[in-house]
């Protein structure tokens, strides 16, 4: 039966046209529909009007704010979650088992909880933030608290990528350049950074995508302050409050564009990962 | 490996660097992770054990945790045979089209909560598409609990597929293949067969999908309307007892949704355990 489709390899595995059946029904209720009626709804407004929305100036402000603390938040995350998955493969500590154990907490933490502990840890008067208030830092309500927030929760993306790519490395090449006279520095640029390259990258899209469509753990900290500290996905809410449908549609369609753009990368991202890796093999 | 890992210990254990790199893995962590979720426990019983207690003995919490639970009933079970179904079709069978339904299983993972649930309230709100048809029914999507399923759903099915398809795909199709041409059938071929060999990856896409479920804030936050008593989930009750400066309410029900997600870490930590001492037999 599966054979005569054409388009699927014979296999005498039964099961196919259900499970498939399913999954593809699945996805077109819960996924394709509605992400259908998002595009046509947007698109049903005129396009000078669609222009109009997407670029006033808090929609403006707002993905500067979105963007920006995102990128920051998944370079931080880029630089110490590589130095944290360094630790992780090449040094024995005590803890190192607890460590390795929490990096996937903010997987698993709902995002409200991680918004209200760290609005709260970082409040002026709060566990943190009351060691910062001395030395004139705010994070609380301001720029600084947006790029907090995400990067908590990207920072498992970059840890998990790159833990795999470094525990690959030869440590044989390395010691041969070594041994060639080459410098720690050196090595590490020619010899490791080669290698964990696409598995770093992958991992700063990863959380990069994430931190620009979060909102749960953001929204705490920002103070949401229109023009300011307002990000994008608040900004929907917002427009759907007022009943602004098309409004809401409208900014809704620009993060949608966004995200698959970043799926994209991610997919392109991969290959390469995966294309490296056989390439040495 | 034990060779390897001797080498790089030995060169590597005494230096400067590893001290460095360990401190600033452990600050990091400490700052943007280990003190906030700490803090967690210690607003909610900061006022004692009594006071906790009471505030989860509140009406609109109780009402909070058992919307919680239901959404959960329905959602995860749910998932959990779409995650299958697609898992199957996935990884035991070859045909045209594969790429495409693995990117829409990935795509809500780029794509933000707030747009899962903008979504479905273009689809079914008051202006929405189906909107007037399921009031004239009688009816309520959006602002009810069968709006708070949809957008939990979007936003938490990927997460057993992800988990099944790749441990699936690296066991191959030769079992299942000997065993449906012994004359076993479908169903007896995947109990007997698949299910043993995929259930701790199973266990763990459950628990991270029920966990996601129950936690989720920003897609629930669109579609719910913040009917206290009614609507609110329990992240939205934190956050409503939040903005109402009652932080031992918000941090009591925070508490309970962080010990979900460090439950979630254990089942993960021996469910890799598991694992690995199975690879290495």
């Amino acid at each position: 039966m599966a054979t005569a489709r054409g388009w699927v390899s014979p296999s005498v595995l039964p099961g196919f046209g259900m499970t498939l059946g399913f999954a593809g029904l699945f996805l077109t209720f819960i996924v394709l529909i509605p992400m259908a009626a998002l595009i046509i709804r947007a698109s049903s407004l005129p396009l000078d009007e669609f222009w109009r929305i997407a670029t006033e100036p808090r929609a403006l402000a707002s993905y500067r704010l979105t963007f920006g603390a995102s990128l920051i938040a998944a370079s931080l995350n880029a630089v110490f979650g590589f130095i944290i998955a360094w630790t992780l493969v090449r040094y024995r500590f005590p803890g190192r088992r607890l460590v390795d154990a929490i990096i996937d907490l903010p997987f698993a933490l709902p995002t409200a909880v991680s918004g209200i502990a760290l609005a709260t840890v970082f409040a002026p008067n709060g566990w943190i933030g009351a060691l910062l208030e001395p030395f004139g830092i705010q994070v609380a309500y301001t720029w600084t608290g947006v790029v907090v927030a995400l990067t908590l929760i990207g920072l498992p993306f970059v840890v998990r990528s790159v833990q795999p790519a470094l525990e690959e490395v030869d440590v044989s090449l390395e010691e041969a350049a070594e041994s060639l006279g080459a410098s720690r520095s050196m090595v590490f640029r020619r010899v490791i950074l080669p290698t964990v390259l696409p598995s770093l990258a992958t991992g700063f899209t990863l959380a990069l995508a994430r931190a620009v469509g979060e909102y749960g753990s953001v929204i705490f900290i920002a103070g949401n302050l229109p023009l300011r500290t307002e990000i994008t996905p608040l900004l929907i809410v917002i427009k759907l409050e007022q009943y602004d449908y098309l409004g809401a549609a409208a900014l809704g369609l620009v993060m949608l564009c966004v995200s698959f753009v970043m799926l994209l990368s991610i997919n392109a991202l991969n290959g390469w990962r995966i294309r490296r890796v056989a390439g040495r093999r | 490996m034990q060779a390897r890992d001797t080498a790089v210990l030995s060169r590597s254990q005494s230096s400067i660097a590893r001290v460095v790199l360990i401190f600033l893995s452990v600050l990091f962590l400490a700052t943007f992770l280990i003190v906030p979720v700490v803090s967690v426990l210690g607003y909610a019983f900061s006022q004692g054990l009594a006071v906790y207690l009471e505030a989860l003995r509140a009406p609109d919490t109780l009402a909070a945790i058992r919307l919680t639970l239901t959404t959960a009933a329905i959602v995860v079970p749910v998932n959990t045979i779409f995650g299958v179904a697609a898992a199957w079709a996935i990884a035991k069978f070859d045909f045209r089209g594969k790429q495409f339904l693995i990117t829409l299983i990935d795509l809500p993972f780029s794509v933000s909560p707030v747009i899962a649930g903008l979504v479905f309230v273009l689809l079914f709100g008051a202006q929405g598409w189906f909107g007037p048809f399921f009031r004239d029914q009688g009816i309520q999507i959006v602002y009810a609990l069968p709006g708070i399923v949809l957008a939990t759903m979007l936003v938490t099915f990927p997460y057993v597929a992800r988990e099944l398809i790749p441990i699936m795909q690296m066991q191959g199709r030769e079992a299942e293949e000997a065993a449906v041409s012994l004359g076993a059938g479908g169903w007896m071929t995947f109990f007997r067969v698949t299910l043993p060999s995929i259930r701790w990856g199973l266990l763990y896409g459950v628990i991270l999908c029920n966990a996601r479920a129950m936690g989720e804030f920003g897609a629930v936050a669109v579609v719910s309307g913040h009917i206290r008593g009614l609507t609110t989930t329990m992240p939205l009750q934190a956050q409503v007892l939040y903005d109402e400066y009652d932080l031992v309410g918000a941090f009591a029900v925070a508490s309970l949704l962080m010990l979900l997600a460090l439950l979630t870490l254990i089942v993960k930590t021996v469910v890799e355990a598991f694992g690995a001492r199975r690879r290495r037999a």
